[in-house]
């Protein structure tokens, strides 16, 4: 026979005050860890959308990232007759010559400025981000000092407004246009007509990347192994998609901190659950003598007082969840140890980071209640009934 | 009023079990507290050691991954104020396995001649100094950094370059002790330079000067910028120890994210103390009807309640600070980040300050409830049922 749910949902009610505390305890606890989950996931999510699934990253062998990557137009001219490649609409070799540098500009929350990247691409680079919309504005025009930038730079650093204009290089560059990428990081670029940025930064007859989008996927395994195998290139030339995936270790700093803090926190709160229950119990020593004669077996005791410290935990999870819930979507920035640059992400609050934040509220509920629950178990009828 | 502290005492042990679990949690959430105390404190407010003290960085204004022309060195070396100035590179590169993060440690290129002068807590033996000097393929590794590499004096080691297009095929000359912390490797930036193609050879991307006194540290940092602020290139020049905070700093908002972790466990705190002193009163109405008959006043009734909180508190800040110690050696071993964190230790300070919150939250926080047991009165007291 099974306890009521209802005497466990009235007896939290009746010890109103020290519920609500020992929830709040856990619910500190369920925050914290909910807030770096969701910052994980922000950061995934932001590097699990960047990159085409048919898009290859060529670089110099043994660079890690565009920037310290150095490839020469020789190199690009040899790899545009390359098998497996595919066709613009001008029936054009989708290659695409990249320059990437990173340029300081100030943000709102940091007056010496954070660094940003900025990207020379042809008509063919912008062809191949077919994702990227323009938002407001127009686009750059080739040939001239003009640049666009991804929305998210616009919305982070004052001085990129369209119409605005920036010293990068050794000139003043105008923006023209704002772009939407979705998710992607190209948010967080400013793009430019290759010639003009190589030129302004006296990159004449190198670059940083070549970005290749194979006809299928057949052809992008087939193209890999062709370019890495090719000794006169002397390039290493990966998925785009594992170039950005290599990306997420960003911010792990970040993710083991809030780790650590949310673990010693729990094991905190689960002491703290334990008194709670430990106290529940003595408290109502003689009603499980009463409840005991009535009939119900220890095990059913056993249950309900875990069930009620579960209850109490989970209470403690949904106003931890509550309480963090404001910050979904909360974009902030951090920097790519891979590009030495800010990329803005949003904080990201899913069902996944909710289910495992309950998880850990129930676990902290089961760990505090378990021995209690069993003392309560444990006791004689007959002293439960004499006792208090 | 000490000499009800064998009450008090007592108190605090009439319920064992609910003393340990309320010391225990209260103890973890004042060793994150003292955590996070020690690193904001070793970050912002802890002295500089003298001999960083007088040490700078410079680097290209834009961006550490940019570079500026070599003679700007010979330029900073000439200004007011500036000591020295050598090469300060970083190879980047992978050794062995690139997954194994213990693999990864700073490296930097430098003059070997000067890195004595500029960095004069480097303690190296006379005879392992003079062979590092004469071998320009030599390196020498701090004695932690040896110790998880298995390295010994006379071993080679091979790095893979990535920023650079070369491998280092290197030779340990010496094994070098550092109070500030031990984990680099350095090696003769000559060796990279001369194997670079024409157009890298003349570029340094940091370079660390020595000033000449603590006091003009300030101006001579920003006497070097501004020799330099009409020039295509411009320079960022800032003290060793800004320049570890400020690449810390790209991990994040750090402040911000130390104080809300301290605000999340002190509430934390608050509700443990004022919880676990909630229930004891609740289940001593009585005895305190009792107090009461045998003449106890609320103050005194007041205090001796605050007064097993206080109890709590500091059995917590100190299993806490001892904890809280732990972690500190804990992640002096993990990887340096900068040199605060290789040299993390709870100083004086951040022990008071842990006493201190812990006593300043339990006393806050019980103040209810005491206040609550005060005001029984004697027929309350004694009419309640246990």
């Amino acid at each position: 026979m099974k306890i009521p749910l209802a005497y466990n949902l009235r007896n939290l009610l009746v010890r109103r005050g020290t519920t609500v505390m020992t929830a709040l305890g856990i619910a500190l606890t369920v925050a914290v860890l909910v807030t770096t989950m969701a910052l994980a996931e922000g950061l995934n999510q932001l590097f699990s959308s960047s990159g085409n699934p048919r898009h290859i990253l060529v670089m110099r062998k043994g660079s890690t990232a565009e920037l310290t990557s150095l490839v020469t137009r020789a190199m690009f001219q040899d790899i545009k007759f390359k098998n497996g490649i595919a066709r613009s609409k001008g029936s054009e070799p989708m290659v695409s010559l990249e320059f990437v540098t990173v340029v300081n500009l100030p943000a709102v929350d940091n007056p010496e400025g954070n660094n940003v990247t900025l990207r020379g691409i042809s008509p063919t680079g912008l062809e191949m981000r077919e994702g990227m919309k323009l938002e407001s504005g127009r686009w750059f025009q080739q040939g001239r000092t003009e640049i666009v930038v991804g929305k998210s730079v616009a919305q982070r650093y004052p001085g990129a407004k369209v119409g605005a204009k920036l010293r990068l290089g050794r000139s003043m560059w105008e923006v023209a246009g704002v772009v939407d990428a979705g998710t992607s990081s190209s948010n967080s670029e400013m793009f430019g007509d290759l010639n003009q940025v190589a030129s302004d930064y006296d990159r004449g007859e190198t670059a940083s990347a070549i970005l290749v989008r194979a006809q299928d996927e057949v052809a992008l395994a087939a193209l890999i192994n062709d370019l890495g195998a090719d000794r006169k290139l002397n390039v290493v030339a990966q998925a785009e998609t594992d170039y950005f995936a290599s990306q997420t270790s960003t911010g792990n700093v970040l993710r083991y901190l809030g780790l650590l803090v949310s673990v010693i926190m729990a094991v905190g709160s689960a002491f703290a659950a334990m008194n709670t229950m430990y106290a529940a119990v003595a408290r109502r020593t003689k009603e499980i003598g009463t409840l005991r004669v009535l009939g119900f077996s220890r095990r059913s005791i056993l249950s309900s007082f875990l069930l009620e410290s579960l209850f109490l935990a989970l209470l403690g999870g949904l106003m931890g969840v509550a309480l963090v819930l404001p910050i979904n979507g909360f974009t902030t920035g951090i920097t790519s140890m891979t590009t030495f640059s800010e990329v803005a992400f949003s904080l990201r609050i899913t069902p996944k980071v909710i289910a495992t934040g309950m998880a850990f509220a129930a676990l902290m509920g089961a760990l505090g209640g378990l021995f209690p629950a069993g003392n309560a178990a444990r006791k004689q009828i007959l002293s439960a009934l004499r006792e208090g | 009023m000490l000499r009800f502290f064998p009450l008090v005492w007592k108190n605090t042990l009439r319920n064992p079990r609910r003393t340990v679990l309320t010391v225990s949690s209260l103890a973890l959430s004042l060793c994150l507290l003292g955590l996070m105390m020690a690193i904001y404190y070793a970050f912002y407010v802890s002295e500089t050691p003298p001999a960083q003290a007088l040490r700078l960085l410079s680097r290209n204004r834009v961006s550490l991954t940019m570079s500026f022309p070599s003679f700007y060195m010979d330029r900073i070396r000439k200004t007011p104020g500036v000591k020295d100035a050598m090469p300060w590179q970083w190879f980047g590169g992978t050794y062995k396995d690139a997954r194994d993060p213990k693999n990864f440690f700073p490296r930097f290129g430098v003059d070997p001649k000067k890195l004595f002068v500029i960095y004069p807590e480097i303690k190296l033996p006379e005879d392992q100094k003079a062979t590092f000097l004469a071998d320009r393929l030599g390196c020498i590794v701090g004695r932690p950094l040896a110790q998880t590499l298995g390295l010994h004096v006379g071993d080679r080691l091979t790095l893979m370059g990535d920023i650079y297009p070369m491998n280092l095929e290197l030779t340990v000359r010496g094994i070098y002790d550092n109070e500030l912390g031990a984990e680099t490797m350095f090696f003769h930036w000559d060796y990279v330079r001369e194997a670079l193609p024409a157009a890298r050879k003349d570029v340094l991307s940091t370079i660390s000067i020595l000033a000449e006194s603590p006091e003009t540290v300030a101006r001579t940092t920003s006497a070097i910028d501004e020799q330099f602020r009409n020039a295509t290139i411009q320079m960022r020049t800032e003290t060793e120890r800004a320049f570890g905070l400020a690449f810390l700093g790209m991990l994040g908002n750090v402040k911000l994210i130390l104080l809300s972790i301290c605000a999340a466990v002190t509430f934390t705190i608050m509700l443990v103390a004022g919880n676990t002193m909630a229930m004891s009163v609740r289940e001593r109405v009585r005895e305190i009807g009792i107090l009461k008959t045998l003449g106890f006043r609320r103050g005194q009734i007041l205090s001796l309640i605050l007064g097993e909180a206080a109890v709590l508190s500091i059995l917590g800040s100190c299993v806490g600070g001892l904890l809280a110690s732990g972690l500190c050696t804990l992640i002096r071993g993990g990887p340096a980040l900068n040199n605060q964190i290789k040299t993390l230790s709870l100083q004086a300070p951040v022990v008071a300050a842990i006493f201190a919150a812990g006593l300043g939250i339990a006393l806050t926080s019980s103040l209810f409830p005491a206040w609550r047991a005060s005001q029984v009165t004697i027929l309350e007291g004694l009419r309640a049922n246990e």
